[in-house]
């Protein structure tokens, strides 16, 4: 599956606010549901997912398994430097997925 | 004059534009709310474009014994891939028959690539056929043009006329005369296929067409066709022939 999908502006003029948007793909498998022989299938989702302005935390989330599948967030901050955004979703079974996508202060 | 506008008018007129009359025809997604309209019209919102993604990834890779990628032969999508899936269903001359766009690229994996065909509604297959509907976004459906299609557009008619199921219902009791109302709640819309595959909220995921309409057979509680089936195909072009001229959307998010 594809990683993710990232919106950031590559430009802003210092003190802009700017809207930052990430989707991932993931099937967000609640736990809750049998499989038509009754069997439970097991939770798979993610559970956690943050983003880091040159390394500073701007924003973090944790999924629950009400949450549908292939999870999307907006979110604004303010432009205030050059540099880059980190987006990190972990989840059950290992699951861990990074982007990164660059922003030029003008 | 008016004589000359009737005949006009009659010979322009696609082969069933009788029961909504093509100012009248309106896309599934002018029944949405405003959210999910934002949803499709934003491509990092839109999860269909994670489908579209990785057939991209597909398109370039090599598969099968031939070890041959679709861009070998067909080079960039953007331009030779642009307005196909607008032309689909088409008729096969070898099979004698139309075949969907799933069909066509199991075809192409058989021939060409000497690769075993992808399931229907798997992952890879969806993800290849919405990189292919992508390219021909925002293009008039385009379907009907060879005349061997005829006599298929016309069973695919009688299919959207014939009741069926515990319901006793046809396609055209919703689809046609009740469009403007609701079920359940929900909008009855005119079943244009405009979108398709679609990324459906109530699936969480892309499918295709045939899956839809398969939903709406099971709705009536009648034995759906497998995937693939001949009559599927069949329906999916007279949908089509009854959108023709309207816009491509896929990958389009429905509720």
């Amino acid at each position: 599956m594809a990683a993710a999908l990232i919106s950031v502006p590559k430009q802003a003029k210092r003190g802009d606010i700017i809207e930052i948007k990430a989707l991932t793909s993931h099937i967000m498998e609640t736990g809750y549901r049998r499989t038509a022989a009754g069997d439970l299938v097991p939770r798979d989702i993610i559970t956690s997912f943050a983003c880091r302005y040159n390394g500073r935390e701007i924003f973090r989330a944790d999924l629950f398994p009400a949450i549908a599948a292939n999870p999307f967030f907006s979110f604004f901050t303010v432009a205030n430097e050059s540099g880059k955004f980190e987006f990190e979703w972990i989840g059950d079974n290992g699951y861990s997925n990074t982007a990164s996508a660059a922003i030029t202060i003008l | 004059m008016k004589r000359a506008v009737i005949i006009a008018m009659l010979t322009l007129a696609p082969v069933y534009a009788g029961e909504i009359a093509p100012s009248e025809r309106r896309s599934g997604y002018d029944f949405m709310a405003a959210d999910t309209k934002a949803m499709q019209d934003d491509d990092t919102a839109n999860p269909g474009m994670l489908w579209v993604l990785d057939g991209e990834a597909l398109w370039k890779q090599k598969q099968g014994t031939a070890g041959k990628a679709c861009a070998d032969c067909h080079g960039d999508a953007a331009a030779s891939m642009k307005g196909v899936a607008a032309r689909y269903p088409a008729f096969d001359k070898t099979l004698g028959r139309p075949v969907s766009l799933d069909q066509r690229i199991n075809l192409c994996r058989a021939d060409h690539q000497q690769a075993e065909p992808l399931a229907y509604e798997s992952h890879d297959l969806l993800a290849l056929n919405a990189y292919v509907a992508a390219q021909s976004k925002g293009m008039p459906i385009a379907v009907g043009d060879d005349p061997e299609l005829k006599p298929f557009v016309e069973k695919g008619h009688e299919l959207f006329m014939q009741r069926q199921g515990q319901l006793n219902l046809a396609c055209v009791n919703c689809h046609d005369d009740n469009w403007e109302k609701k079920l359940a709640g929900s909008p009855i819309t005119q079943g244009q296929p405009t979108g398709y595959p679609t990324y459906r909220l109530e699936w969480q995921t892309v499918g295709s067409i045939e899956r839809r309409m398969r939903g709406c057979i099971t709705g009536v509680r009648a034995k759906p066709y497998d995937f693939g089936a001949p009559e599927l195909v069949e329906l999916e072009l007279y949908l089509m022939m009854r959108a023709r001229d309207m816009a491509m959307e896929a990958p389009a998010v429905r509720p």
